[in-house]
C-alpha cells in the first residue's frame, strides 16, 4: 500500500510540531524518518497511526483519505521504543490480542501465533509474561504482535534505542530482512543516522517539524541539500570552514586564511556569492607529507578500522581518518590533501547547498 | 548474622507504624472484646461491673433486631460499595481520563468538594434537597411545577438516601486511586492497544481494568471496612430510623446514646466486636481472592 502525506501539520498550542509535511511513500518501501530529538518524527508517526488528529493536511493510504479513520480501522502495526507489551498478558496473549478483538477462532489464533513466533524465533517464550523477558526478546514479541495482523503499513518508533549495541546490529538486519521478505510498507523513526542509512530505501530528514530532504541514503550522503543534512548524515561528521572563491585564469580557487584550495572544474558552485562554506568529509582528506597544508594532530581516537585524528590548522579544527598502521600521535605535524572532487558548498546565510538544488 | 542485623534495622524503621497500630488498633480491640465480656452499663458504672462470659453474644443471637439490622448492614455496605465506591469511582476515573486534562481535572476536583465539607453541612444539604413540601429542592423544582405529588423524601426512600449520601462521597476515594493508577499506565501501551484494533471500550475492558487489580483490591478492602464501621452520615440523616439502623450505628446507640439514658457498654462492645471479626474475615477473603501474595511478589527479572 502506498502512503501519501500532503501538507501535514500538527500544532501543540502555539508550537508547530510538524509543519506542512509532504511525503510520497511507495508500496513496499522502507522509509526512515531521521532527525534530532524533538523534530516531530513521533508526532508524524502518531498522525499516520490515527492517534493524533492533524490540524491540517491529508493522510492517504492507497487512494483512501484516512484523516478521520480510527486507528483500529487503519490496518497498521506499530512497534515502540518501550516495547509497550501488555504486562498482564502472556507473550501468546500479547501476540494474538488483535485477533482476539476480531473474534478469530482459537485454532486460527494458535496457527498464526506459531507462524509469527517461528518467523521471530520466540516459539519457546509464548507462556511467559513480558516481565520475564530480556529487552531483545520483548522487542521480538512486539514485532510479532505487529506482524500477526498482516498490516499494510508498519510503523516503528525508535524500536532499537533501548537495546545494547550488539543486539541493535543484529535486530537491524533482522527487521530489514523481515520487511523485505514480507514486502510491508514501513516507516521507521530514528535519530540514529546509521540505522536510517543502513535500513531504509529512502530517508526523510526532518528538522524543527519540517522535511529537509527525502531521498535514498547514498544520495543523502553524496548530495546533501543543506548543511544540516551534511552535518547530520555521515560518521564522523563533515568538516566545515569559510572560504572565499576567486577565479585564477581557467581555474577556481578557494581561499582560506591559512591555505588555498584548487576546485575541481566539474564541481563548482552554480550559484551564490564568493563567500561560501566549504564542507569535506574526514574520509576525503588524505595524509600527504608533500602537501603545503600543514596540520597539528591534537587527539588520536582509535575507531578500530581507522584512527580519527582531530587536527588543527591555525585556529581551524578539522578531523580526518587515517590508517592505524601509520601510527600517528598527538603533537605530530602532517600534510593534508583534500580531494576537490568531494567538496560540498553551502550558502553561509541560508545553509542551502550551492551544488545540489 | 549480617542478615539478622539488617532485619533488625528494618524493624526500627517500622517502629512508628507498629506503635500506631498497637495504640490505635490492637489496644482498642482488646479493650472492646474485654468490655464485651462484662455487664458494664450506666447502672453498674465503671466499678460495679462483673464478668458475664458470652452472655452479651448470646443476647445478640437472640435479639429480635439482630437479623433486621444485619440485613440492613449487608444491603447498605454491598450496594454502596459495588455501585458507588467502586463502580462510580471507576466510572468517573475512566471517563475523566478520556476527557481533556483540564476538564477532567476540574470535574474530579469538583467531585471532591463534599469530602472537605463538614459532614453536618453536607447532610444538611441533602436534607434540604429532600425536605417535605412545601420545602425541598426536589419538591419545588421537579414536582410542584409539573403538578406532581410531593412527599417527605427521606422517610419515604430512607435506604436509597443513605446509600446516595455515602456513595456520593465514597466514590471520590476510588476515583482518586483509580485515576492515578490509570494515568500511570504507559502512554505507549494505551496507543498500542488502539493500533492493535481495540475500540475505546475494548481498551477499558482488556487493558485498563486488568491493570487496576491492586488499586481495586485496596479500594474494595478499605471501603468495605469503612462502610462497615462509619455511621456519621446515617446518624445525622435518619438516626437509624426508617429501617436504616446499620450495625455500627446500633452499637453506638446501645453503648453511648441510649434513648433511656442506660448506656449498655458491654452489649455495645459485643456488637462492635462482631464488626471487627466480620471485617477481619472479609479482609482475609479479599486478599485470597485477589491473590495478594502474587501482587506483592518481586519481579523475576529486573533488567530490561
Ligand atoms: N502530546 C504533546 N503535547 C505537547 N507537545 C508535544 C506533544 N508531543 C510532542 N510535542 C512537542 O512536539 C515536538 C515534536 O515532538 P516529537 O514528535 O515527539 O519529536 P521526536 O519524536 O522527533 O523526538 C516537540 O517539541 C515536543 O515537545
Ligand atoms: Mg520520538
Amino acid at each position: 500500500m502506498d502512503v501519501k502525506l500532503k501538507n501535514l501539520t500538527k500544532k501543540f498550542g502555539a508550537e508547530t510540531a510538524v509543519d506542512k509535511m509532504n511525503l510520497d511513500i511507495k508500496d513496499g518501501e522502507f522509509v526512515a524518518f531521521l532527525g534530532p530529538s524533538g523534530c516531530g518524527k513521533t508526532t508524524t508517526l502518531l498522525m499516520t497511526a490515527g492517534i493524533y488528529k492533524p490540524d491540517n493536511g491529508e493522510i492517504i493510504f492507497g487512494d483512501r483519505l484516512v484523516n478521520k479513520v480510527q486507528p483500529k480501522d487503519r490496518n497498521i502495526g506499530m512497534v515502540f521504543q518501550s516495547y509497550a507489551l501488555y504486562p498482564h498478558m502472556s507473550v501468546y496473549e500479547n501476540i494474538v490480542f488483535s485477533m482476539k478483538l476480531q473474534k478469530k477462532s482459537k485454532k486460527e489464533m494458535m496457527l498464526e501465533a506459531d507462524r509469527v513466533a517461528g518467523l521471530l524465533g520466540i516459539g519457546t517464550l509464548l507462556k511467559r509474561k513480558p516481565g520475564q523477558l530480556s529487552g531483545g526478546q520483548q522487542q521480538r514479541v512486539a514485532l510479532g504482535r505487529a506482524l500477526i495482523k498482516k498490516p499494510e503499513l508498519l510503523l516503528f518508533d525508535e524500536p532499537l534505542s533501548n537495546l545494547d549495541a550488539r543486539l541493535r546490529i543484529t535486530m537491524r538486519s533482522e527487521i530489514k530482512r523481515l520487511q523485505r521478505d514480507l514486502g510491508i510498507t514501513s516507516i521507521y523513526v530514528t535519530h540514529d543516522q546509521v540505522e536510517a542509512m543502513t535500513m531504509a530505501d529512502r530517508v526523510a530528514v526532518m528538522k524543527d517539524g519540517k522535511l529537509q530532504a527525502f531521498m535514498p541514503p547514498v544520495e543523502l550522503h553524496e548530495k546533501p541539500r543543506t548543511k544540516f543534512i551534511a552535518q547530520f548524515v555521515g560518521n564522523p561528521p563533515m568538516n566545515f570552514f569559510d572560504v572565499e572563491l576567486k577565479s585564477e585564469g581557467q581555474n577556481m580557487q578557494a581561499f582560506h586564511s591559512k591555505f588555498t584550495l584548487n576546485l575541481d572544474s566539474g564541481r563548482i558552485p552554480g550559484r551564490g556569492g564568493k563567500n561560501v562554506v566549504l564542507g569535506i568529509r574526514p574520509e576525503d582528506i588524505a595524509i600527504d607529507p608533500s602537501s603545503d597544508i600543514k596540520a597539528e594532530i591534537l587527539i588520536v581516537e582509535p575507531l578500530g578500522r581507522d584512527d580519527l585524528l582531530q587536527c588543527r590548522i591555525g585556529d581551524l579544527d578539522i578531523s580526518i581518518l587515517a590508517d592505524p598502521k601509520e601510527k600517528h600521535r598527538s603533537g605530530d605535524m602532517i600534510g593534508l590533501d583534500m580531494d576537490s572532487r568531494s567538496f560540498q558548498f553551502f550558502d553561509p546565510e541560508s545553509d542551502q547547498s550551492l551544488l545540489w538544488y | 548474622m549480617e542478615k539478622e542485623k539488617r532485619n533488625l534495622t528494618g524493624l526500627w524503621f517500622m517502629l512508628p507504624a507498629i506503635i500506631l497500630v498497637i495504640v490505635f488498633f490492637f489496644i482498642p480491640v482488646i479493650m472492646t472484646i474485654g468490655i464485651s465480656l462484662t455487664d458494664m452499663s450506666s447502672v453498674t458504672g465503671f466499678s460495679a461491673w462483673k464478668w458475664v462470659g458470652f452472655k452479651n453474644y448470646i443476647k445478640i443471637a437472640q435479639h429480635p433486631d439482630s437479623i433486621t439490622n444485619f440485613i440492613a448492614t449487608l444491603k447498605y455496605v454491598s450496594i454502596t460499595l459495588i455501585f458507588f465506591n467502586v463502580g462510580l469511582g471507576l466510572l468517573i476515573a475512566i471517563a475523566t481520563n478520556h476527557l481533556k486534562n483540564s476538564i477532567g481535572g476540574f470535574f474530579r476536583a469538583a467531585w471532591l468538594l463534599p469530602r472537605i465539607t463538614p459532614p453536618v453541612v453536607y447532610v444538611l444539604m441533602w436534607s434540604m434537597l429532600a425536605a417535605d413540601a412545601p420545602y425541598g429542592v426536589i419538591n419545588q423544582l421537579f414536582r410542584i411545577p409539573f403538578g406532581l405529588s410531593t412527599t417527605n423524601w427521606v422517610p419515604e426512600y430512607a435506604f436509597l438516601f443513605i446509600v446516595l449520601v455515602n456513595g456520593y462521597i465514597g466514590a471520590s476515594f476510588g476515583m482518586i486511586i483509580f485515576s492515578s493508577a490509570i494515568e500511570s499506565i504507559p502512554k505507549d501501551i494505551m496507543i498500542s492497544s488502539l493500533v492493535d484494533g481495540a475500540s475505546y471500550s475494548q481498551r477499558i475492558r482488556h487493558i485498563i481494568i486488568p491493570q487496576l487489580r491492586w488499586p481495586l483490591l485496596f479500594v474494595v478492602t478499605y471501603q468495605t471496612l469503612s462502610l462497615l464501621t462509619s455511621f456519621e452520615y446515617i446518624m445525622i440523616l435518619t438516626d437509624g430510623n426508617f429501617s436504616t439502623e446499620v450495625w455500627s450505628l446500633w452499637s453506638y446507640h446501645k453503648a453511648l446514646n441510649n434513648y433511656w439514658g442506660n448506656f449498655q457498654y458491654g452489649f455495645g462492645a459485643a456488637l462492635a466486636a462482631v464488626l471487627v471479626v466480620v471485617g477481619t474475615l472479609l479482609g482475609i477473603i479479599y486478599m485470597k481472592y485477589f491473590r495478594f501474595d502474587a501482587l506483592v511478589q518481586e519481579p523475576k527479572i529486573d533488567e530490561l
